[in-house]
């Protein structure tokens, strides 16, 4: 490749020649970037990953750093570019990575990693004397930020490459980032964002993200790259049987063994941790070659993950089977396999997996997809169709959440005080908060202040007070104090240790890692479970330490799969009903399951890919309602309980229901026939009824959770810090019910529900769905279960179900017991 | 009412249970209620963390439920009706007027307990460490060994009830015919699992827990509550 004059002169000679070197030809969307950032615009550089990605977004800051010459002792000079990732891991990574370059061409650069693992004293020092290029995680940034010195801290800032900008942007951390964003361009003007980011639908929004909002016309410079091989999907047509309904995949595992020995290095995707604890035991329990398999995932102590990761870079290992813990751009191994077990649920997401594989841009990467059911069967076709022409999810953008601002508007009061109407700015230059409402702001700025209750009590307790300037300032050193221990949009689940002792009476022994407090409630001593690739017995919980021993119980128990995190895409769902609705598709798909839609076909019927199949049936003494929307288990789980209420009123007496990705099913007492289902589905039932269901649903309480901890109402729990035993703290769930009744347009209701609309209850979908199939409902009464009914029957009775469901356990557990009590044989 | 309340004796003398998690004694007309931590959220709020300034008043429409019930001639707080010793300064005033008209309608106990050693001046009504009422004695914190006929409040208990589909955390009474220790009436009082070792060694006999669920009480034997037997 011959530069072009104009390039040339962008790449000083030291870097011609390092690249020379080392064989190669600098990539034309580097200089491209490089030219970009020296015109002084932030830019936006979209590459499939081995693209050189990471070194085009330090190119323009190792250029001038190199520039600016050595240091001179005793003259600290201040940070020059921040780089911020999702993952700390991915931090350290980059800061490997850059010291290759840097130590070859001499640069007189100082690079540090800042991460929650990085040292007290360090971090203390970086504070007066810090490096070059800084690289750290949103959260480290916003700790920054709400220094008292964070003004000095940041004077010689020019640049923030954000990597990983796709995954960073579409949850909360995204908004407290672009918060934080504002907050730098109001201490330091005309810093260059870099944004690095792999493929997207829609690469305006993050172009919108990365540059400050005033006249909504601003957008980041776009860089593409160019796009890698496509990748080669397979999806495994089982010799097994396919299961009727189910995750496990169980069946699929002698071919999957087979295909790992048939590979060098191959990664299993799978989507729950305890899905992958499962499938890590079914490979070894066929393991007769004793291939080196290992496990990865989020709740196994640190110490072992880093073990996992050093063997995959080693060369060491065959297979490791994992969760989203591996999804992002770390490179610690030759892969040359992803097999995905369960459907991806989203082109995207199975395109990053993908892309773990091969990290050579001109070989394609190569990927296995393993549908545990005969629906995932449809949806991995239509995911293979999505990865090989590279069609991707289109991501909604987000509205900034309020409790994300509450925290980002304490932060900036302890750095120092501010003027309302200037934050409000500020505030709204964020793409994010760009519609942000003047009075949403200043409800949130008192309910910073005093909790911003209706009934103003607390105003003598307030944590940012007015000074005689009229700005506003934190009232005491302890707030910032408590701010630094909360901040963050991450809010777990609470953590158990798990400790392995030697015998039921050992103290003492080894953590293998951290469960979920929901699992271990679950449980009773003597259950077994499995846990870090072990069949592990539960010997009781010891103040906040769950005590196991080792067993050689063949049939541990499953912990509940709570079907995933990520609701079936949008873009799949269409595609699936398509298949199913098309015969002459179904040649593409594995004979038994080509056979089971031919069979529906006949018994009932196959929906267009426009309607909504709706079918009733009795069975067993009780009428059946089922319907096939498509759309992702949380809406069916949103529409199931509407409905419900809705017969309850109706008098058909409904018993439950139970949804999956595909399908909702709810029985009764009455035969549901005779209804008049463009009624029943009425859109109408978002108003009201959803409104009354709120109320009290369990959901919408975790959903408070979440918000009061990330707006400062409820403090973190951190271990050790709980007293033993005795049960001082308040549960979010009591307040979240006191405050519903007594002030239910509290802000930080209205946040909560703001979320679980999108999140949890997948409320815009339902609504977009009932929208959609307005006068396109075909009902079929039948005599008896029809094909395609199967799978979500079979679900009944695995599924948790919420709210008034407990009560009904609660009854059916006493009259159980009293029945066994009062048997006089 | 549609409320479905709980009968059982303890020591002989029949209590019913209220899903609000009050008792009833009918031989005695008396209703008791424990640990009804006036001003929790006002005292986290004073310490930095906002918790919503309603707790008191929740608190107290769900006794007056109670009371509308049952309708008492007397009145029994367990102990621990106010969060702390300061919580008079902070309460809201028709809240606190509130609290002084009920204890002046009825014939009103408070049993001092471990956050409220002295009540506030001017609440009206008895103030006592610990009371007889028939076989019954009432205190906040219960005796370390077996105590026949106490009734008692302090530790919050609640169960864990093994369903045939998961474990449902409630607050409950928990008893073995002997003696009773009451769930925590305040609004935003959390709970003790009935299998810590903080009940070791407080039932002779077989323990049973009085759930409490939205509109009804469960009886749930102990073979029924995960951790305990």
């Amino acid at each position: 490749m011959i530069l072009a004059p104009q390039e040339d002169l962008a790449l000083p000679e030291t870097f011609q020649s390092w690249f020379k070197g080392r064989g190669w030809q600098p990539r034309a969307h580097q200089l491209d970037l490089l030219a970009k950032a020296q015109a002084g615009r932030s830019a936006l550089l979209i590459a499939p990953t081995g693209g050189g990605k990471t070194l085009a977004g330090f190119l323009p800051t190792l250029i001038e750093l190199s520039a600016l010459g050595p240091r001179k002792p005793g003259r600290p000079r201040g940070v020059h570019t921040l780089y911020i990732s999702p993952l700390k891991a991915l931090a350290v990574d980059i800061a490997r990575n850059l010291e290759a370059p840097i130590a070859e061409m001499g640069l007189p650069i100082k690079v540090e990693t800042r991460t929650g693992d990085t040292p007290a004293s360090r971090r203390q020092r970086q504070k007066t004397s810090p490096p070059d290029i800084l690289l750290t995680t949103p959260e480290q940034l916003a700790l920054l930020l709400a220094y008292k010195d964070a003004r000095r801290f940041f004077e010689s800032l020019k640049y923030i490459v954000l990597d990983e900008l796709h995954a960073l942007v579409t949850s909360k951390r995204g908004d407290l980032l672009a918060l934080d964003l504002a907050r730098v361009e109001a201490l330091v003007p005309g810093v260059r964002r870099i944004g690095l980011s792999a493929t997207v639908k829609d690469p305006d929004h993050l172009q919108r993200y990365l540059v400050p909002q005033r006249t909504g016309d601003e957008r980041a410079a776009l860089v593409l790259g160019k796009p890698g091989q496509p990748p080669q999907v397979t999806v495994l047509a089982s010799e097994a049987h396919i299961p009727w309904s189910g995750h496990s995949t169980r069946h699929a595992i002698p071919e999957v063994y087979n295909a790992i020995q048939a590979a060098n290095l191959t990664l299993i995707f799978v989507n729950t941790r305890s899905q992958a604890e499962l499938v890590f035991q079914e490979l070894w329990r066929i393991n007769e070659e004793s291939l080196p398999i290992a496990l990865h995932h989020g709740s196994l102590v640190v110490e072992q993950r880093r073990k996992v990761e050093a063997a995959m870079a080693g060369g060491k290992l065959k297979a490791v089977v994992c969760t989203s813990t591996l999804d992002l751009g770390i490179d610690w191994g030759d892969v040359d396999l992803v097999i995905q077990l369960g459907a991806p649920k989203g082109a995207s997401r199975l395109l990053q997996r993908i892309g773990r594989a091969n990290h050579r841009m001109d070989e394609p990467s190569c990927a296995l997809l393993v549908p545990s059911n005969r629906f995932e069967v449809m949806e991995c076709t239509a995911a293979k169709e999505a990865a090989e022409h590279n069609i991707l999810d289109g991501e909604l953008e987000r509205t900034g959440a309020l409790d994300v601002l509450a925290q980002h508007v304490l932060g900036v009061a302890c750095a120092e005080p501010f003027n309302l109407a200037k934050l409000y700015d500020e505030v709204c230059t964020a793409a994010p908060y760009a519609e942000l409402a003047y009075e949403d702001f200043e409800a949130v700025v008192d309910f910073v202040a005093t909790g911003g209750y209706a009934l103003r009590s607390y105003d003598r307790f307030r944590r940012i007070v007015k000074t005689p300037e009229g700005k506003y300032r934190i009232a005491n050193p302890r707030v910032a104090q408590r701010y630094r221990m909360n901040v963050g949009t991450i809010v777990e689940s609470p953590m158990l240790k798990v400790r392995l002792r030697k015998s039921v009476k050992a103290r003492g022994g080894r953590v293998l890692g951290e469960v979920e407090e929901s699992l271990v409630d679950q449980m009773v001593p003597g259950d077994t479970f499995l846990f870090a690739g072990e069949v592990l017995r539960f010997e009781g919980l010891h103040e906040t330490e769950v005590a196991v021993t080792r067993t050689m119980d063949e049939n541990p128990m499953i912990p509940s799969y709570n079907g995933g995190k990520f609701p079936l895409s949008t873009y799949l769902a269409a595609r699936v009903r398509e298949i199913v609705s098309t015969p002459e598709e179904w040649q593409a798909l594995p004979t038994q399951v080509a056979e089971w839609l031919e069979i529906q076909r006949f018994r009932s019927v196959l929906p267009k890919p426009g309607e909504l199949l709706v079918e009733t049936f009795p069975r067993g003494g009780k009428n059946y309602l089922v319907c096939y929307p498509f759309e992702g288990r949380l809406a069916h789980q949103t529409l199931g309980m509407l409905l419900t209420r809705r017969l309850e009123r109706q008098n058909f007496h409904p018993l439950g229901f139970v949804a999956s990705e595909y399908a909702m099913a709810i029985w009764s007492l009455e035969d549901m026939s005779p209804l008049k289902m463009s009624a029943l589905f009425d859109q109408d039932m978002l108003g009201d009824d959803l409104e009354a269901w709120l109320a009290e649903s369990a959901l919408l309480k975790r959903t408070f959770r979440q918000c009061a901890v990330i707006g400062g109402l409820i403090e973190r729990r951190f271990p050790g810090q709980e007293k033993s035993g005795r049960q001082v703290t308040f549960s979010s769930d009591l307040i979240y019910d006191v405050l519903r009744e007594h002030e239910p347009d509290h802000i930080l209701l209205r946040a909560t529900q703001i979320d679980a609309a999108r999140g949890l209850l997948d409320i815009e979908r339902l609504g977009a769905m009932l929208e959609r199939i307005k006068g396109h409902i075909v009902h079929r009464k039948l005599p008896r279960i029809s094909p395609l009914a199967v799978p979500v029957m079979l679900e009944i009775g695995k599924e948790p179900i919420y709210g008034e469901a407990n009560e009904v356990l609660l009854r059916e557990t006493e009259a159980t017991l009293v029945q066994e009590a009062m048997r006089r044989d | 009412m549609t409320d479905e309340t709980c009968q059982f004796e303890v020591a002989g003398e029949v209590v019913i249970a209220h899903p609000s998690g009050a008792a009833f004694v009918p031989s005695q007309n008396t209703l008791i209620v424990s640990d009804l931590h006036f001003e929790k959220g006002s005292f986290f709020a004073a310490k930095g963390q906002f918790l919503p300034p309603y707790d008191t008043r929740a608190t107290l429409s769900r006794l007056q439920t109670a009371i509308d019930r049952f309708q008492p001639v007397r009145v029994i707080a367990l102990g621990d009706s106010f969060h702390d010793g300061a919580a008079d300064t902070r309460i809201a005033g028709d809240d606190w007027q509130s609290i002084q008209t009920l204890s002046a309608r009825f014939d009103w106990t408070w049993i001092t307990g471990n956050h409220d050693e002295t009540l506030p001046a001017g609440i009206g009504g008895t103030i006592c460490a610990e009371l007889k009422l028939g076989p019954l004695t009432l205190r906040h914190e219960p005796t370390a060994a077996p105590a026949r006929g106490e009734v008692a409040g302090h530790l919050h208990p609640c169960a864990r009830v093994q369903t045939s589909s998961r474990s449902l955390r409630r607050r409950c009474f928990v008893g073995d015919g002997d003696r009773l220790i009451m769930p925590a009436f305040g609004a935003f009082t959390g709970g003790l699992d009935i299998a810590d070792k903080a009940y070791d060694g407080l039932f002779d006999g077989s323990v049973t827990a009085w759930v409490l669920g939205r509109s009804r009480v469960y009886t749930i034997p102990a073979k029924g509550l995960a951790g305990v037997s």
